[in-house]
């Protein structure tokens, strides 16, 4: 395990240390009193693990591709931006535009999170991302979500309260997003179709939820015993009529 | 109506705290939370405001000036005497700070307008309202920074540590603190167009780049405003002041009327309500401020902090004991305020709103 | 018999060869183009006026009507038009008539003004998935509103809201007249009207019954010639338009010949069959601004306070005129634009009087302004509106929503041939011959129509989100946004617009 204390620390330097602890073939790197440095895991396509001890910021796992990070507190905006694979685990809430254009790997956030969450995340080969959030969304939750995983839990939220916001899956043409509570149609995107879930959903949330409490310690089954509704897109092709040829 | 002129394009951090049972707060806090954001501005312009700095004039309008020369300061002083008692007259407290340009002649002026000069249906702050615009706009080389009852602005051309160690802000306690940082993308530094932007006692710090300025400007023309600075922030300022101060409206329903409900929303809401958001939206469709906006507005009562209706810019609010923390970054309020009792992030269009209560 | 010396303009032509002597050319033609001659086709060419219905309706593809290459000697001075009309003119004694908007290429400023987009330092938003607000409400606007709270902090609103019109966008149909289009064009316009929630407008030839289905998205017009004018026709729509001028024809009146007063136009008009129907130059009685508002507030006090609109011909002192007819209570300003559509009206007048849309919106809403009372009206721009970039330049510029009329008959089959007035529109716009009205079914071309104004909408929602804003009253006035190219310095100032590249 290989400590730094971020304290006062410029991004550059901070991140120069990181990459430099990498090469140097550390696979556990500490990072004490962060407190809003920028990129952190950033374009890092090694297999290692970082635990954050602070609020990080922005663009945290933007193009990550790998690494396992562990941010011990609140994290802010524009989280595994574009990332390819690799591990965020937030034990807070979390900002707006999360896991944007995500290709793959996994963001497990403990609390809620802010606007446009998922957006354009998608899907490429055996790569399919999944982000899972604790609380509730704000507005346009899983905008033009083209393939993936979203799951909304509110875990405390009471039952049958609304978790998302406003246009919801608004512009989604792939992918699934499963809420765990009432889906409002009027709040959905005109793309999305909301059904219940079927046993095979089942069976993939509970496959999710299992790493996901195993990173929380949370009880799996404790989570599982409220329904669950699930958006997935009516049409892949929404706009056909729009263009005059 | 002048329209060839060149809008001013910046994008920004900001933060504001605000202890709501006047406990003073040192300069040092705002300074250091808005260091943490230096990155978001380019080093070309940073500002605060505060409040309840002036407790021994606290009836009097406080004049920030600056001042390319002194025939300008001449100028705006004699224009002044003719006006205004002048109770004190002093240069703004200053220290050399390394690497930050040559600055303007800084003084402050604590005034009350001659009540014989106030006259007819004029009230007081709009007698100073006007002297203002009369010396932003007529008076070459002289620009107000804030007018405000014990409360100032201190702004410059520098980083946002540059700026705070140049005003001393480390000495000055006060209940209420804006503090804004610029990354002017058009304008060469001016000291006078860092933020915050005042008028009377509001303050304006902005983040966000409005898409409707240019009917925003004609909509506030329309009601004798001159807008000199071409910022977004003076819009908001004018604005604010339109709404509030001559119209009567609220604060609540001043952020409504600048970052409305969605028609689809205002189809739902019970007949009364509905009546409200749709008149406000016919009277005040074009002070709408459209496109990506966090702002915080300080006032003698308290502070705002709103974005736009779709979100487009961060804001975070967070809570401890007496002080409401809000800033573009959580990490900016984590760096004064480590261990908040609660952080979120507003709602799209829905304000926080903080008033002092003593 | 005498034969005309004034050139045909086209040549309508038959492929013999393909032509099977099916004879729809014949039945399509309004005009009397084609006839019989026994064993082929003939073909009065002086007669064409190049509609393009027999060509449509040709199953064999065997007509073309080409442009006539016999041409007099090429003259940068004497052109075509020139010499034709003066010999009509010398055959006739009369003066040349015309339809539609003026046809000479004056420069069209629309074509001179280019919108702005976000790059980085705003975004553009994107308006297939998130909410784009087109909602457009006409009427008089208060300049500030007074709201209590009650105790448990409930607003509501102590200002009283003058009248106004819900647009679901900022589109609206101009005025046409039944007379002047047929009844079924008029239920095409109603139809639409209804399905994307915006409002035609009767034009000055009163309300047939059939429309009456439609009244919450029409407005009913009162015109010198006062046809069809009652109490019920006054409360029937949503608001009364006083006409005074259109903008193909300012200051000068209409004439619809008895000929082309059937039943049913007499009964909507309320005037006997076969009688002319005049509408005088000026209302007899406006003679000048004080009696406007004479006549303003007896509508108002005659239909219980709906909202009064007043359409003018913009001519060169239209600021100052919309500043009297706005202080004189109208809740509604309809300018119509030099080039603005008409079923006749003589050429002379057509082309040279009157100014365009562009300048008269930017005039108008700066004298507004410039008087602080821009809310005490809406301004519709109309006379011009090609498409909807020209509509979202004339918003741009300062109007609330824009007027199509021209655009509308287009949706319907018009090519702009120009010859409503002969009532021979063979597509059965301007007509009131029931065998040519017949071929307009108002349920095809009012869907037709509908899909129109919901692809403007589009392309409008699309413009606003290039624009990064999500509300249309946020590019309302707002010329920042415009830039004009190859424009001199006085143009722009006059549209209050930069040049492009500052």
């Amino acid at each position: 395990m290989f400590e730094i204390d971020a304290k006062g620390v410029y991004y550059r330097e901070l991140n120069e240390d990181i990459r430099a602890a990498i090469e140097a073939g550390e696979k556990d790197i500490v990072l004490k009193n962060i407190n809003g440095q920028y990129y952190i895991g950033t374009g890092i396509t090694k297999k290692i693990n970082i635990t954050i001890e602070g609020v990080p910021g922005n663009d945290l796992a933007a193009f990550m591709d790998g690494p396992t990070i562990n941010v011990m507190d609140n994290a802010q905006d524009n989280i595994s931006n574009t990332m390819n694979s690799g591990k965020i685990i937030i034990h807070g809430h979390a900002g707006d535009v999360l896991g944007y254009g995500m290709r793959g790997g996994t963001m497990h956030i403990l609390k809620g999170v802010g606007y446009r969450v998922g957006i354009h995340m998608k899907a490429h080969k055996k790569q399919i991302p999944t982000i899972i959030s604790g609380g509730t969304a704000g507005n346009f939750f899983g905008e033009y979500m083209a393939g993936g995983t979203l799951i909304l839990l509110g875990l405390d939220s009471k039952e049958g309260e609304e978790l998302a916001g406003d246009y919801l899956g608004t512009g989604m043409h792939g992918g699934v997003i499963y809420i765990r509570g009432e889906v409002d149609k009027d709040k959905c995107g005109k793309e999305v179709g909301v059904m219940d879930t079927d046993e095979d959903d089942m069976k993939l949330i509970k496959e999710k939820l299992d790493d996901y409490c195993a990173d929380f310690d949370l009880d799996c089954n404790e989570i599982m015993k409220r329904p669950f509704k699930k958006l997935i897109p009516v049409s892949a092709r929404p706009y056909g009529n729009l263009y005059a040829y | 109506m002048n329209h060839d002129y060149q809008k001013d394009i910046a994008g920004c951090g900001l933060a504001g705290l605000i202890n709501k049972k006047k406990n003073p707060l040192s300069g040092s806090h705002i300074a250091k939370s808005m260091a943490l954001m230096n990155d978001r501005g380019n080093g070309l312009g940073a500002g605060y405001a505060a409040y309840g700095i002036y407790p021994e004039f606290a009836e009097l309008y406080a004049f920030h000036l600056m001042y390319d020369d002194h025939t300008s300061r001449m100028e705006v002083e004699n224009h002044l005497k003719n006006n205004y008692h002048i109770e004190k007259t002093e240069e703004i407290p200053t220290r050399p700070v390394e690497g930050l340009g040559i600055s303007p002649l800084l003084l402050r002026y604590f005034v009350c307008p001659l009540e014989d000069k106030v006259v007819g249906d004029m009230t007081e702050k709009e007698f100073v309202v006007n002297t203002v615009m009369k010396i932003n706009s007529e008076m070459e080389g002289a620009y107000v920074f804030s007018s405000g009852k014990n409360m100032g602005a201190f702004k410059g051309v520098g980083n946002p540590k540059e700026i705070a160690d140049f005003f001393l802000l480390e000495e000055y306690e006060g209940y209420i603190w804006t503090g804004h940082t610029r990354f002017p993308t058009n304008t060469p530094g001016w000291w006078g167009g860092a933020h915050p932007f005042t008028l009377l006692d509001w303050s304006i710090v902005h983040n966000g780049e409005i898409s409707s300025y240019g009917i925003n400007k004609r909509y506030l023309e329309m009601f004798g405003y001159k807008l000199t600075l071409l910022t977004d922030t003076e819009v908001v300022a004018y604005t604010l002041d339109l709404m509030i101060r001559k119209h009567g409206l609220d604060i609540p329903l001043a952020c409504s009327a600048l970052a409305p409900p969605f028609w689809k929303d205002i189809d739902k809401m019970p007949d009364a309500e509905k009546e409200v958001y749709t008149a406000l939206r016919l009277a005040y469709g074009s002070a709408m401020l459209n496109g990506p906006f966090s702002l915080l507005f300080g006032h003698s009562g308290g502070l705002v902090g709103i974005n736009d209706r779709i979100k487009l810019r961060p804001l975070v609010a967070a809570e401890h004991g007496d002080v409401t923390y809000m800033a573009s970054e959580e990490s900016a309020i984590r760096e004064i305020c480590p261990k908040p009792d609660k952080v979120w992030a507003p709602r799209a269009g829905d304000p926080v709103i903080v008033e002092l209560e003593v | 018999m005498f034969k005309s010396l004034a050139l045909p303009e086209y040549l309508a032509t038959i492929d013999k060869e393909k032509c099977i002597r099916c004879k729809r050319c014949i039945q399509n033609c309004g005009w009397s183009v084609y006839s019989w001659g026994g064993d082929r086709v003939q073909i009065d060419t002086q007669k064409c006026v190049k509609c393009l219905r027999c060509y449509h309706y040709c199953p064999e593809e065997a007509i073309d009507i080409l442009n006539n290459e016999t041409r007099y000697k090429d003259n940068a001075n004497w052109g075509f038009s020139h010499i034709r009309n003066i010999k009509r003119q010398a055959e006739t004694g009369g003066m040349p008539l015309t339809g539609m908007g003026s046809d000479l290429p004056y420069t069209i400023l629309f074509d001179h003004l280019l919108l702005d987009a976000c790059q980085v330092t705003n975004p553009s938003i994107d308006p297939l998935r998130e909410p784009m607000e087109l909602r457009t409400y006409l009427g008089k606007k208060p300049a500030k509103i007074a709201i209590e709270r009650d105790k448990n902090e409930k607003p509501s609103l102590k200002t009283k809201l003058g009248p106004q019109i819900k647009l679901d966008v900022p589109f609206i149909f101009s005025p046409m007249s039944f007379g002047s289009i047929s009844l079924n064009a008029q239920k095409v316009l109603a139809y639409a009207a209804k399905e994307n929630g915006i409002v035609m407008n009767t034009g000055e030839g009163g309300l047939h019954e059939d429309l009456f289905p439609y009244t919450d998205n029409i407005i009913v017009q009162v015109a010198s010639g006062r046809f069809g004018v009652n109490p019920q026709y006054l409360n029937a729509g949503v608001a009364v338009e006083i006409k005074i001028g259109q903008g193909a024809k300012p200051g000068i009146g209409g004439h619809l010949p008895g000929e082309k007063i059937p039943l049913q136009v007499a009964k909507t008009r309320m005037i006997p069959v076969g009688s002319d129907a005049l509408s005088p130059a000026p209302q007899h009685d406006i003679y000048s601004i004080e009696d406007l508002r004479q006549l303003i507030y007896a509508l108002k006090e005659a239909t219980g306070y709906k909202p009064i609109s007043v359409k003018i011909a913009t001519v060169h002192n239209v600021a100052a005129i919309v500043s009297g007819i706005v202080r004189a209570g109208a809740d509604i300003v309809y300018l119509d634009g030099f080039r603005g559509g008409t079923g006749a009206a003589p050429n002379v007048i057509r082309d040279h009087m009157g100014i365009p849309i562009e300048y008269a919106v930017a005039a108008v809403d700066d004298r507004l302004r410039q008087e602080g009372i821009r809310n005490e009206a809406s301004i519709i721009a109309a006379g011009g509106i090609r498409s909807c970039a020209d509509a979202a330049k004339a918003i741009a510029l300062g109007a609330d929503a824009v007027g199509l009329g021209t655009t509308a008959l287009i949706t319907m089959g018009c090519t702009t041939c120009g010859k409503c007035y002969t009532g021979n529109c063979s597509w059965g716009i301007t007509s009131q011959r029931p065998e040519l009205t017949a071929r307009l079914d108002p349920e095809v071309f009012g869907e037709r129509l509908s899909n129109l104004i919901k692809a403007w909408s589009h392309e409008l929602q699309e413009i606003l989100g290039a624009l990064g804003v999500n509300s249309v009253e946020s590019l309302r006035g707002s010329r920042e946004r415009l830039r004009g190219i190859g424009l001199d310095e006085q143009t722009l100032d006059i549209l209050g617009v930069k040049p492009v590249g500052r």
